[in-house]
């Protein structure tokens, strides 16, 4: 192999509508799962919680071939990943889901509810999610943070401080009875969900 | 090693909206997207033990009784960063059509038959130098209606994931040569003609194995570069 400099990424190109049978079998097609939508694993300590909603386009309808994926921090707000230099060697949690939608455009994790992760200058921020959202008519993926109604570090929070405020509760999931919170994705219109440039 | 992920690597993608290409019409968000720093959140990623991809995951012409119908083909390749070194280790997976251009998706209804002997999903992890193959069988074009006569050049999809969440890439590879190329709005969103000839594998004659398979090269090049420069040699 040469060791040559690329000239530059691959492009993106849309999950398309027929990623399920591939990415999101989910026992519908013979294909094995190589990701779920659980991320519990027995011995994870935390909060366990369910985050559930569903995905609109620009009309209000629902996506049904949507492919939303993860990635978030254990209980004490460590990662999963020798990157993360205080990282808890052994865990078992992952702290990777996916899912796809379903036909009322509806997705589900269970997991727990991350700790909270410095930012670059050691500050907190407040628990959060990062969620990439990915589907037919997307040619590349969008990124959120899910953010929690019950976490008073949220004002102290640095990201949502950059994010106008009348536009911060897109980013908030809101507690129902018992352990659930509710987190729709609006990808267009009126009540559009804040989307990073990261 | 520290990698940055300048958001300047993000000018080789597509528009989100690229109204040619009509499902990004109402899919594509209509306000700026809000730029934050990388955190640790942004910088680590999902990292996958070997359970994750069986032995043969990556030969899609062995998962049934019988063998596909269609052209046997060897798809191989690197994982690379933005400097040009193997991402290790990383899951690469891998859908497509079969050789008539039809997906086993319950959605895909187009006349063209299915084959009991290729469901077309496949995976990988790169081995320690970034290097993955797969074998599997040249999918067909397909038709499709954004527009009258539409048609998909012939593609296979391909996610990776790379050292961070921020690498993410779900893509599709082409063949070389296509003559769908200049009428397909999902290639040509990709507005920057080397960037979009990046996504286009090259036939690769010194690997193709005689008298059993063409082989075909796609290097996938994910975000990610050293925050010193390279030595050059």
């Amino acid at each position: 192999m040469s060791n040559q400099r690329p000239d530059g990424v691959t492009p993106s190109q849309t999950v398309g509508p027929y990623f399920k049978y591939g990415l999101t079998p989910n026992g519908e097609y013979e294909w094995n799962d190589a990701f779920t939508n659980n991320l519990l694993t027995p011995d994870v300590s935390g909060d366990r919680i369910r985050v559930e909603g569903k995905v609109f386009d620009g009309d209000g309808a629902v996506v049904v071939d949507c492919m939303l994926e993860i990635w978030q921090a254990d209980g004490q707000g460590r990662f999963s990943d020798p990157q993360d230099k205080r990282a808890l060697p052994n865990s078992s949690f992952k702290g990777f889901g996916r899912c796809g939608t379903d036909k009322t455009g509806g997705y589900a994790f269970d997991t727990i509810k991350p700790g909270s992760v410095p930012d670059p200058d050691g500050n907190p921020q407040a628990p959060h999610i990062l969620l990439a959202v990915f589907a037919r008519g997307m040619l590349l993926h969008l990124y959120t943070r899910i953010y929690f109604d019950d976490e008073a570090g949220n004002a102290g929070d640095p990201v949502l401080a950059q994010v106008p405020a009348d536009r911060r509760a897109t980013l908030i999931a809101t507690r129902q009875t018992g352990n659930a919170y509710t987190f729709d994705v609006h990808l267009q219109g009126d009540r559009e969900t804040v989307f990073f440039d990261v | 090693m520290t990698l940055l992920y300048p958001l300047q690597s993000l000018a080789a993608h597509p528009a989100r909206l690229s109204p040619d290409y009509r499902s990004t019409v109402k899919r594509s968000p209509s306000r700026p997207l809000i730029p934050i720093r990388h955190t640790l959140s942004e910088l680590t990623g999902p990292v996958y033990g070997h359970e994750t991809v069986r032995e043969h995951d990556n030969d899609l012409t062995i998962q049934a009784k019988g063998e596909p119908l269609g052209e046997r083909i060897i798809v191989h390749g690197h994982v690379l960063d933005e400097d040009g070194r193997g991402v290790p280790n990383t899951l690469v997976e891998l859908w497509q059509a079969n050789a008539c251009g039809r997906y086993v998706h319950v959605v895909d209804q187009h006349p063209a038959p299915l084959d009991p002997n290729f469901t077309g999903a496949g995976r990988t992890q790169s081995d320690a130098s970034g290097y993955y193959k797969f074998i599997t069988i040249k999918p067909g074009a397909y038709p499709w209606g954004n527009h009258h006569n539409a048609w998909r050049p012939a593609h296979i999809h391909f996610s990776v994931f790379g050292h961070s969440f921020v690498s993410r890439l779900v893509t599709q590879m082409y063949f070389p040569g296509d003559p769908l190329f200049p009428f397909d709005p999902i290639f040509n969103s990709v507005t920057d003609e080397k960037a979009r000839m990046r996504m286009v594998s090259s036939f690769d004659l010194e690997n193709t194995k005689p008298e059993w398979a063409l082989c075909y090269r796609f290097d996938i090049v994910l975000r990610g570069q050293s925050a010193t420069p390279m030595e050059t040699k």
